[in-house]
């Protein structure tokens, strides 16, 4: 998995609570079997008008100043819903490798960090103050710094965020977590040998 | 200290505390659908993985099969193959595979309880969120993602941290009419979708003793959409009762020993929990959804919310949102809330007693004029089979109702079942969100009793004022 260490990158506002994974990525989107090519439809039925892929103008993402955009804000419990990886493939397949919310679903928290994406959660207070400065300031960035656990913004002003030491190491790390599991393989011997069910 | 029945289960199952990563958790069953697999299985190819135990894992297509013309090939080539993709990685890593015509065939999380795979005690994942629904069998099951499913397949094992414990006390002995589907979706409406987040939930109190051990099952199944971990129900002498002669029940232990061993899993008077919500069952009326997020509910004998009384924001503009994509108007009766079609099925609401509860409403009843289509798909080959025995099929046949073959169906609408934009739909299932059922399409979840209401009426309708043929 790839690292996450620094983040230097546009903001884009997602003004909406209980964004579930339905509306990070459609069903019909569900049916292939890689793990890749899902950030043309990331947000499909809010993103476009038409099958033909024709942008939906209200859709505030599709602005233009949002383009290239790598942080994705948006407000509470994000990722509600449906377990499917494919959420956190889609937003990182458009270029999303950090989210800026109030809170998120549990299943989906867990998916982002086995696909080297970053949720950091944020105060109302603080999360309502970003959208008011992405919204006016045209090309907004800020720089996320895993390490420091902190967010620097255009006036340098720093936002201090928590995230568990685990989780951390593994983005910093970009580990294999099945690799790093197997080390206890002989835990696992062990404990199947006793296992209080008659499996 | 006395522990509850989540402490007993993490405690158990733990099999070491690494000083650099979360806990590692043994799994008992792990459960494989069509959809979720391919990229686990791709993964283990690559890195020349194996599954270490392919003897607890069970493996069934569910989501995107077809529910007629079962006999014909499958339209859909993306559909045909995710069904190939399963059935191969299936024989390359020796799992056991329940086909679309197995007879043991069905949604994941109606089989596995039905075949006896579910038990008291146990640790079961699947790339489902749904998962929860195993819960209410006294097992800490829930929904993982494609990573974890890989991490599983090849472990057996998964990383996990402790989470908090919410006691979820439901008093005294709900209304005649009001079912499991209506308290959770009761409980959701009070706590939010957000409100589980961090925990897993225990149910207790009279009403969920009374419950049968399949409207225990739509209360877990639903807790994923208070946003909890998982949904737990102490097994009891219901809980033994259920299991006993399932096909998957352990034969090498004596059936007295293995009825102490499932029950004493069960939570110990006295224990604690982080937080504790009491709910009255009497309190509860039938619940229909008007949003598209499941904690946007109100009873039937209430209304859609008026804009100018919510006070903060974010909320007004969320509530705003949903009213104009459900396209109802502000305060509006529910029970004025005309549908188009009707689905009566899913991993909530598609088992036997949940079908029982819809034919008796509509027995002796017409569909009405203005229901284009009505629905009802079994959770399972073997609940058809059981509906089929009793004759609940001709009711539903005779009243103008679809009697379909098993799966997921309209409840995510990945095979051809589905609503057109516009469409309204009184369903059993379990999310209301947008386009769920279908592009534009709009869901209110209801308890079965009341979709097949609405199917006789054209419109939301109090049960408990229902009048029975015999």
């Amino acid at each position: 998995m790839e690292k996450f260490n620094i983040l230097k990158g546009i903001v884009a506002p997602l003004d909406a609570r209980n964004v579930d994974t339905d509306q990070i990525i459609p069903k019909q989107f569900m049916k292939r079997i890689q793990k890749t090519g899902y950030g043309d439809v990331l947000f499909y039925d809010w993103r476009y008008i038409s099958d033909d892929k024709t942008p939906n103008p209200k859709f505030e993402m599709n602005a233009s100043r949002y383009k290239g955009a790598t942080i994705l804000l948006t407000r509470d419990n994000f990722g509600c819903g449906s377990s499917r990886e494919h959420a956190p493939w889609a937003l990182k397949d458009y270029g999303f490798c950090c989210i800026l919310a109030v809170s998120y679903a549990d299943i989906f928290y867990n998916n982002c960090f086995n696909n080297g994406i970053l949720p950091v959660t944020l105060t109302h207070e603080i999360i309502d103050q970003l959208f008011k400065e992405v919204r006016a300031t045209e090309n907004y960035m800020l720089e996320v710094n895993l390490e420091n656990q902190t967010i620097t913004k255009p006036n340098n002003e720093i936002i201090k965020f928590d995230i568990h030491s685990f989780l951390k190491e593994r983005l910093l790390n970009g580990w294999d977590q099945i690799g790093l599991t197997l080390r206890y393989a002989e835990m696992i011997d062990k404990f199947e040998k006793n296992h209080p069910l008659k499996l | 200290m006395p522990k509850n029945i989540y402490e007993k289960i993490w405690s158990a199952h733990l099999v070491c505390e690494p000083n650099d990563q979360d806990p590692i958790l043994y799994i008992d069953r792990h459960y494989v659908h069509e959809v979720t697999s391919p990229q686990a299985f791709e993964g283990l190819r690559l890195s020349g993985r194996k599954v270490r135990r392919p003897d607890l894992t069970f493996a069934t297509i569910d989501h995107n099969i077809p529910t007629v013309n079962r006999d014909k090939p499958i339209s859909d080539p993306l559909s045909v193959l995710q069904i190939e993709t399963l059935k191969k990685n299936c024989e390359e890593f020796g799992i056991q595979y329940f086909d679309m015509n197995d007879p043991k065939n069905g949604i994941v999380h109606v089989i596995g309880p039905e075949l006896g795979l579910t038990q008291p005690g146990m640790t079961i994942v699947c790339g489902d969120s749904h998962t929860s629904t195993h819960g209410a069998l006294g097992a800490l099951a829930f929904g993982i993602g494609t990573s974890e499913v890989e991490h599983v397949l090849a472990t057996q094992t998964l990383l996990q941290r402790k989470s908090k414990t919410m006691e979820i006390r439901i008093e005294d002995k709900p209304t005649p009419g009001i079912t499991a589907k209506d308290i959770i979706l009761y409980i959701i409406g009070k706590i939010g979708t957000g409100g589980g987040t961090g925990y897993v939930v225990e149910y207790t109190g009279d009403a969920v003793k009374n419950l049968s051990v399949e409207g225990r099952m739509t209360l877990c199944n639903m807790t994923i959409e208070a946003g909890a971990r998982a949904g737990l129900i102490s097994p009891d002498e219901k809980t033994v009762k259920y299991l006993l002669g399932r096909p998957y029940i352990p034969k090498n232990i004596q059936e007295e020993e293995l009825i102490q061993l499932w029950l004493s899993w069960a939570s110990e008077p006295g224990c604690l929990y982080d937080r504790t919500i009491t709910i009255n069952a009497e309190e509860v009326e039938p619940q229909v959804t008007w949003g598209t997020s499941p904690e946007m509910v109100a009873p039937i004998t209430g209304k859609v919310p008026v804009l100018n009384e919510i006070s903060d924001t974010t909320r007004r503009n969320a509530v705003k949102k949903a009213l104009d994509y459900m396209g109802l108007n502000e305060g509006m009766p529910i029970e004025s809330i005309e549908v188009d079609k009707i689905f009566i099925g899913s991993c909530t609401n598609g088992r036997l007693e949940d079908l029982r509860e819809a034919a008796m409403v509509v027995k002796g009843y017409k569909v009405n004029n203005r229901i284009k289509q009505a629905l009802v798909v079994p959770g399972s080959m073997l609940v058809k089979k059981q509906a089929e025995q009793e004759g609940l099929h001709k009711i539903f046949i005779e009243s103008g109702f679809e009697w379909r073959e098993p799966g997921c169906s309209m409840c995510l609408a990945m095979n051809d079942d589905r609503l057109n934009p516009g469409e309204r739909c009184a369903s059993t299932s379990n999310r209301n969100f947008e386009g769920r059922q279908g592009k534009g399409g709009r869901t209110h979840l209801v308890s079965p009793a009341m979709a097949a209401a609405c199917a006789i009426t054209g419109h939301f309708t109090d049960i408990r004022k229902w009048k029975f043929n015999k």
